[in-house]
């Protein structure tokens, strides 16, 4: 009698995705590398130091789970979320206190805190090795930049929620861009930019107002804030991702002593 | 917390504390443990004379766990009189509310780091490491029963800041450790302990599993992160009512604290900039080809102490403080005081350019007559705030080649680098110490404000 196991892997289901036996054997350990999607992002073999877990702290692939886990989290707290002054509060609220699955919230909302964490203490780490040195030096600004949508996201993230908490917290950061040089309202040498006497920085116009939509934190901004969060920021840091993923392996895998 | 009965607060607290006790006791057992099974890593300290009994680290952290053991129940009791005995002194707290402001905590804190960096082959022993992690630990739960320190710790957007430090001290541990290994094996001649394990091995199922379980733990981590804290939620958004203080999102609190010193369009627009611009030019300006790959301090002195002191000193330093020791209209509050709005604190700082003319030069500022062109107004603003703008221009174009001409150390890196990559990096370097050198030149008795002062043109540095 074959077992249930065997039934399964030898239907011609399993064997349609998978394509060869189980990972049981050497020759199949590595024949799983090779034709998994998934998996192939991985070499076949590694260096037994580029995987210990004090070299790397695994900071790297951390932030990418957690990238995941908010990708999947996000995209269910969409389908009860709208961005709109009238239902963003009382989404979240109900999300609180009436849906079911309103720990999602809670999943998100830590998660990306861990991530902006990770992400730090991975860059850390990359430090500490000098692995940025060549001839991953590429990786390091793609890192960099990665980096940087990391917190962008968490910041046009924090103002979803549309608490006392999430616009003053947005009103304080993007304050800022109104003293951008040139570009800001409150920003030095602003006056230069003015064509016939008419200034083209106004609060109107300026680099604050490109980014909130409008004069202050308001229903444009939310809306603004909710494209970025949701579809901009992600789409970027994905490409970034697959990039980044990319060079960890052609700049010849993780790195250590030559 | 705020408004509790200091009884009632207790009771609150003391599930919590409790269970904080019993798995510190929990944590320092199984480390006593661990280093009992493998007993060739346990030392003997000494022997208690007479008896024929050898004191051995096993022995200590076992002595430790039942000092936390022992506590946690007056911890789960509630009662005041108890939990007095758990607390910071009183009078402790109100010293370090007292000693605490912006120049010592600040200046506490780069000590304390350099006096680690510069004794770290004692620090990262382990036991040393393990005793320093468990007297935090206790400090930081003794401090948990007083009702202000609580109330911004447990602030459910300030828990993660909170892990932040334990991590970074974890993580700063364990790569320091790694790195004082292999430096003395270099020394030796030898290479990096990284180098041993050169031997190729199987992704699947080494890598594999590895993430598999990575990504379980860090799951149940986050579920029970989630169940147990329940993400803030405030009063719906009001443009009109504004909280005082009012704070952007912690990881970006460092750039907040900077408003203090310098501007809007510094600290918000161009230093971030800097920030990242500096981060993508670290691969192209650190020309040491050694150091590529494994934990080293001794081979990459120099990168080192610069990047801890922008990671560790400027940025993470003063998140924690715009974090926790920043209330209302952004004063600063020791970790035990309560957070008053109506604290005032005399501001009084003076411009370079008043000290120039009125003080040094015995006369008043330039000003422009009011039937002045734009541009002769331009011409006396400059002139006005020129020792400023003098000092400014010769910090970043003056000390670079200073710097050539005074060490041989940077003389070697700027023939190595070249003209460019040496400016680059000096330039860099100069802009993160000008941060420092602003807060000194603020907390000395001069209580500088700007060194260049244009506020008709929103210009101030
Ligand atoms: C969303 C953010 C990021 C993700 C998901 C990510 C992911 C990863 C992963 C999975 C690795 C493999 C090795 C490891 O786990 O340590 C890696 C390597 C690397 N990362 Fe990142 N990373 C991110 C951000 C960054 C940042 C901010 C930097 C630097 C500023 C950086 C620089 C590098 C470099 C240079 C390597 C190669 C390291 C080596 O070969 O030892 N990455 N990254």
């Amino acid at each position: 009698m074959p077992s249930l196991g065997e039934i399964i892997r030898e239907s011609q289901i399993w064997k349609s995705i998978f394509r060869h036996p189980a990972p049981v054997d050497r020759r199949n350990r590595i024949v799983v590398m090779l034709t998994n999607f998934f998996l192939h992002l991985h070499p076949v073999s590694i260096k037994k130091q580029g995987i210990a877990l004090s070299f790397t702290w695994c900071m790297g692939g951390v932030t990418f789970f957690l990238f995941l886990v908010e990708t999947v989290t996000g995209v269910l707290l969409m389908f009860y979320y709208r961005p709109t002054l009238e239902w963003a509060y009382n989404d979240i609220l109900a999300l609180r206190d009436v849906t079911s699955l309103g720990i999602l919230r809670e999943l998100h909302r830590w998660g990306a805190h861990a991530m902006v964490i990770t992400v730090w203490l991975h860059m850390y780490r990359v430090f500490l090795t000098g692995s940025y040195k060549p001839p991953r030096e590429f990786n390091w600004v793609v890192g960099v930049i990665l980096l940087l949508l990391t917190l962008l996201l968490s910041f046009t993230g924090y103002l979803l929620p549309w608490d006392q908490l999430a616009i003053w917290a947005i009103t304080v950061g993007s304050n800022m861009a109104r003293a951008t040089p040139f570009l800001g309202y409150e920003g030095p040498g602003n006056q230069l930019l003015t064509i016939d006497g008419i200034d083209m920085i106004t609060n109107a116009s300026d680099a604050r107002f490109g980014l909130l939509g409008a004069r202050f934190v308001g229903e444009e901004t939310l809306n603004r804030f909710y494209v970025l969060h949701c579809v901009a920021i992600p789409l970027a840091a994905s490409l970034l991702l697959a990039i980044h993923f990319w060079r960890v392996r052609k700049d010849g895998g993780i790195s250590g002593p030559l | 917390m705020h408004g509790v009965p200091l009884d009632l607060f207790l009771k609150q607290i003391s599930g919590f504390l409790g269970t904080y006790y019993l798995l510190l006791a929990l944590m320092n057992a199984v480390a006593a443990y661990l280093l009992w099974q493998g007993s060739s890593r346990q030392r003997e300290l000494f022997r208690v004379p007479g008896a024929d009994f050898p004191v051995t680290t096993a022995f200590i952290w076992l002595v430790v766990s039942l000092f936390f053991l022992l506590i946690s129940p007056l911890a789960y009791s509630g009662d005041p009189q108890w939990m007095r005995l758990i607390s910071l002194p009183l009078a402790v707290r109100a010293g370090i509310n007292w000693l605490m402001d912006p120049t010592i905590y600040t200046v506490g804190t780069l000590l304390l780091l350099a006096f680690l960096f510069v004794f770290r082959r004692f620090f990262v022993k382990p036991w040393v490491a393990w005793s320093g992690l468990n007297l935090a630990m206790l400090l930081m739960g003794m401090s948990m029963t007083d009702p202000n320190f609580a109330a911004i710790v447990t602030k459910a957007d300030n828990v993660p800041i909170v892990g932040l430090i334990f991590l970074l001290a974890f993580f700063t541990w364990l790569a320091t450790y790694k790195a004082v290994l292999n430096d003395d094996r270099i020394k030796q001649g030898l290479e990096p302990l990284e180098k041993l394990d050169n031997e190729k091995v199987l992704v699947w199922p080494d890598l594999v599993y590895t993430e598999l379980i990575c990504m379980v733990a860090i799951t149940a981590l986050l579920l029970f992160w989630a169940i147990a804290l329940q993400a803030p939620l405030e009063e719906p958004a009001s443009s009109v009512k504004t909280p005082n203080p009012s704070k952007a999102p912690w990881y970006f609190l460092g750039l907040q604290e900077m408003l203090v010193y310098y501007d809007p369009w510094m600290a918000g627009v161009v230093l971030p900039s800097m920030i990242i611009a500096g981060l993508m030019a670290i691969p192209y300006i650190d020309f040491n080809k050694t150091g590529n790959g494994y934990y080293t301090i001794d081979q990459r002195k120099f990168a080192y102490v610069m990047f801890q002191i922008g990671f560790l000193v400027l940025w993470v330093t003063l998140i924690v403080m715009g974090t926790f020791l920043r209330g209302p209209n952004w004063n600063f509050f020791g970790p035990y005081e309560i957070w008053d709005a109506h604290k005032v604190e005399a501001l009084n700082n003076v411009d370079l350019s008043e000290y120039f003319w009125v003080w040094f030069m015995q006369s008043s500022r330039p000003r422009a007559p009011e039937d002045a062109s734009d541009l002769a107004k331009i011409g006396y603003a400059v002139r006005r705030e020129l020792p400023g703008i003098l000092l400014v221009i010769g910090y970043f174009t003056m000390l670079p080649p200073a710097l050539i001409v005074m060490s041989k150390y940077f003389q070697t890196m700027f023939i190595k680098m070249g003209f460019v990559r040496y400016m680059v990096l000096t330039n860099l370097l100069l802009m993160m110490m000008l941060l420092p050198i602003k807060m000194l030149a603020r907390w000395s008795p001069f209580h500088l404000k700007y060194f260049i002062s244009m506020p008709e043109y929103m210009l101030n540095f």
